[in-house]
């Protein structure tokens, strides 16, 4: 089941590998801009996420590729075809998860996916096939005959991912996949989406975790404000902008000596807010030595890697959930 | 063209899935409503108002078209209004439906169809029993089936017409008691409302979707077949309008 359209590119795909071109996309609202000329790519076989805060623009830019929300401007193409025109066609080759799980609670959980595989098309057997393997994919073949408003939070989730599969997407978008759900619950959602990933699916998935951004994605686009702010693969991006490390620290009567005595490459690697310091460094184990020699409390300091949070901090002044 | 057909058929069938997981809850109602409004208004007040006039000494056969009428009005209008107020605003599963290749236009067309559907089964059932009231059990049936589509289709475009514009399902209380209510009291199924009331009411009660739909089902089910050509005609272009409308709101609506 699944994306076996992958495994078998249909002559198309091989000469259009980009299964996404937008180019100074944007979306208003009024005179207000949601999506404010974005331009990418998404590549075959690539997972691309979007991150950025809430309202950054994430779920416009994703509602127009799957043709439910019209461009004010720029280019769109999915699969060499124009947005908007080829409307039927190009979302006959997508798979959507939406944010907000929009099941059919008045239909069982298999029936949830056989009708979702009838609107694309598929006969009653193929859909009644598609709905068994689906079920077996997301661990609900126990729940086949329960209806939806029965399931759990988890379930729901991983049924809305099944039904996004039935048609053996191109591209699945994934809107937020993991926002809202228990630690253990995203790790199951994590596999399925691993799975999907070894299979050679085609994803594009936004987020504003940063752990879910950098487990999951080839490739990442910061967003913020409705524009792109960095480009490029998580660690790239991280090498590119950021020092591999970070000594934080709290203090104790506001005296930051020991962490101002580290030589900084640029101003803006060394940032406190209140009682915390947080320094970029090239080599962590000899700052933090440096720092605790220069009289820093040993049991308010460590070295961590910086990660994304730090760099989209950098980038935009602020955090990514606020 | 095909695709469209389809995929207005697909959204048809989920509506019949639902349906066909819980018809039986909607099936006494459906068969007691005739069964009391004959008893109450055709046999109980029949016997004093049967004197004469239009009623020709049968006041029950003279309210069982208009009756049946009003059914297949109900059928639809509670299928495009609560009902797809609902899969609209909360379960938002037109959300769904449209990020796959079925279109909003094709989810409101196979809404109306589904309506029709509904409209038929409940009208259709009030016709069965109206069998144990005097109807003959004659080609006339068939006909009358017709005239419940078109009254089914006629109300399911205004029902989706008017379900595209109200914000909040409050608002459906105004349908159903300022629009829905006095269309049955005052559109000849009870009295020829011409012979109680000024001719400027007459004419606009005559205007009226179901004032139009009692007169074809007494056309088709009593008349002989009189007239009905121009009340199918009225019920069809009254309703393809009003579905005109309604596929244009919810593009809007759900395409933003
Ligand atoms: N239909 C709409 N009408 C007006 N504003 C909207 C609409 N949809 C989204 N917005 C606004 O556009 C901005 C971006 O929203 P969204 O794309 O949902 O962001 P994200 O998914 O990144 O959280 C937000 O400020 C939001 O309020
Ligand atoms: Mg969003």
């Amino acid at each position: 089941m699944g994306v076996s359209a992958m495994t078998t590119p249909t002559p198309e795909a091989i000469s259009t590998p980009t299964v996404v071109r937008a180019t100074n996309l944007s979306k208003r609202y009024g005179s207000f801009t949601a999506v404010d000329g974005v331009t990418f790519e998404v590549h075959q076989g690539e997972v691309l996420g979007l991150l950025g805060p809430n309202g950054a623009g994430k779920s416009t830019t994703m509602r127009m590729l799957y043709q439910v929300t019209p461009p004010s401007g720029g280019e769109l193409e999915l699969f060499g075809m124009r947005s908007g025109l080829d409307a039927r066609r190009i979302k006959g080759r997508l798979g959507v998860v939406p944010q907000i799980d929009n099941l059919d609670e008045e239909l069982s959980v298999r029936d949830n996916l056989r009708i979702t595989a009838r609107y694309h098309g598929l006969t009653p057997a193929e859909s009644r096939r598609k709905a068994e393997a689906l079920l077996a994919f997301a661990e609900l073949e126990a729940k086949a005959t329960v209806e939806v408003r029965a399931l759990s939070g988890g379930m729901k989730r991983r049924l809305t991912l099944a039904r996004g599969l039935v048609a053996d997407p191109d591209l699945v978008i994934l809107d937020e996949p993991t926002t809202g759900l228990d630690p253990q619950v995203r790790l199951t959602l994590w596999d399925k989406m691993d799975d999907l990933k070894r299979r050679g699916a085609t994803l594009l998935m936004s987020t504003h975790y940063m752990d879910e951004a950098e487990r999951l994605c080839d490739r990442l686009l910061i967003m913020d404000g409705g524009r792109i702010v960095a480009e490029g693969t998580p660690r790239g991006l991280i090498h590119a902008s950021l020092p591999p490390f970070v000594v934080e620290g709290r203090l104790i009567g506001g005296d930051d000596t020991p962490f101002r005595a580290l030589a900084v490459e640029d101003a803006r690697d060394f940032v406190r807010s209140g009682d915390r310091v947080s320094v970029f460094v090239r080599d962590g184990a000899d700052a933090l030595a440096r720092v605790l020699e220069g009289g820093a409390d040993a049991d308010r300091t460590f070295v961590r890697p910086s990660n994304l949070e730090d760099l989209f901090l950098r980038l935009t002044g602020h955090g990514l959930r606020e | 063209m095909t695709g469209h057909l389809a995929s207005i058929g697909r959204v048809w069938l989920r509506n019949a899935w639902v349906y066909r997981d819980r018809w039986y809850y909607g099936l006494l109602p459906n068969f007691f409503e005739p069964v009391f409004y004959l008893l109450g208004m055709g046999v109980g007040l029949g016997f004093y108002v049967s004197t004469g006039g239009a009623f020709d000494g049968d006041y029950l056969g003279f309210i069982i078209p208009g009756l049946i009428a009003a059914a297949a009005m109900n059928g639809a209008s509670f299928e495009t209004t609560y009902n797809v107020f609902v899969k609209l605003h909360f379960g938002k599963i037109y959300d769904a439906t449209i990020a796959t290749p079925v279109g909003i236009e094709d989810v409101t067309l196979g809404e109306a169809a589904w309506a029709i559907t509904r409209a038929v089964i409940y009208g259709g059932v009030f016709l069965l029993v109206t069998l144990a009231f005097g109807t003959a059990f004659d080609a006339r049936l068939l006909g009358a089936l017709v005239a419940i589509a078109l009254v089914g289709f006629a109300f399911s475009a205004l029902g989706l017409a008017f379900t595209s514009v109200v914000p909040t399902i409050d608002l459906f209380s105004y349908y159903f008691t300022l629009f829905l209510t006095p269309s049955f009291l005052f559109s000849d199924i009870f009295f020829p409302v011409a012979e109680r009331f000024p001719p400027i009411l007459a004419t606009v009660a005559e205007f009226t979707p179901l004032y139009r739909s009692v007169q074809l089902m007494r056309g088709v089910m009593q008349n002989g077949g009189e007239g009905v050509l121009l009340d199918a005609g009225y019920l069809l272009a009254f309703g393809i309008a009003f579905l005109a409308f309604a596929v244009w709101r919810m593009r809007k609506r759900m395409i933003q």
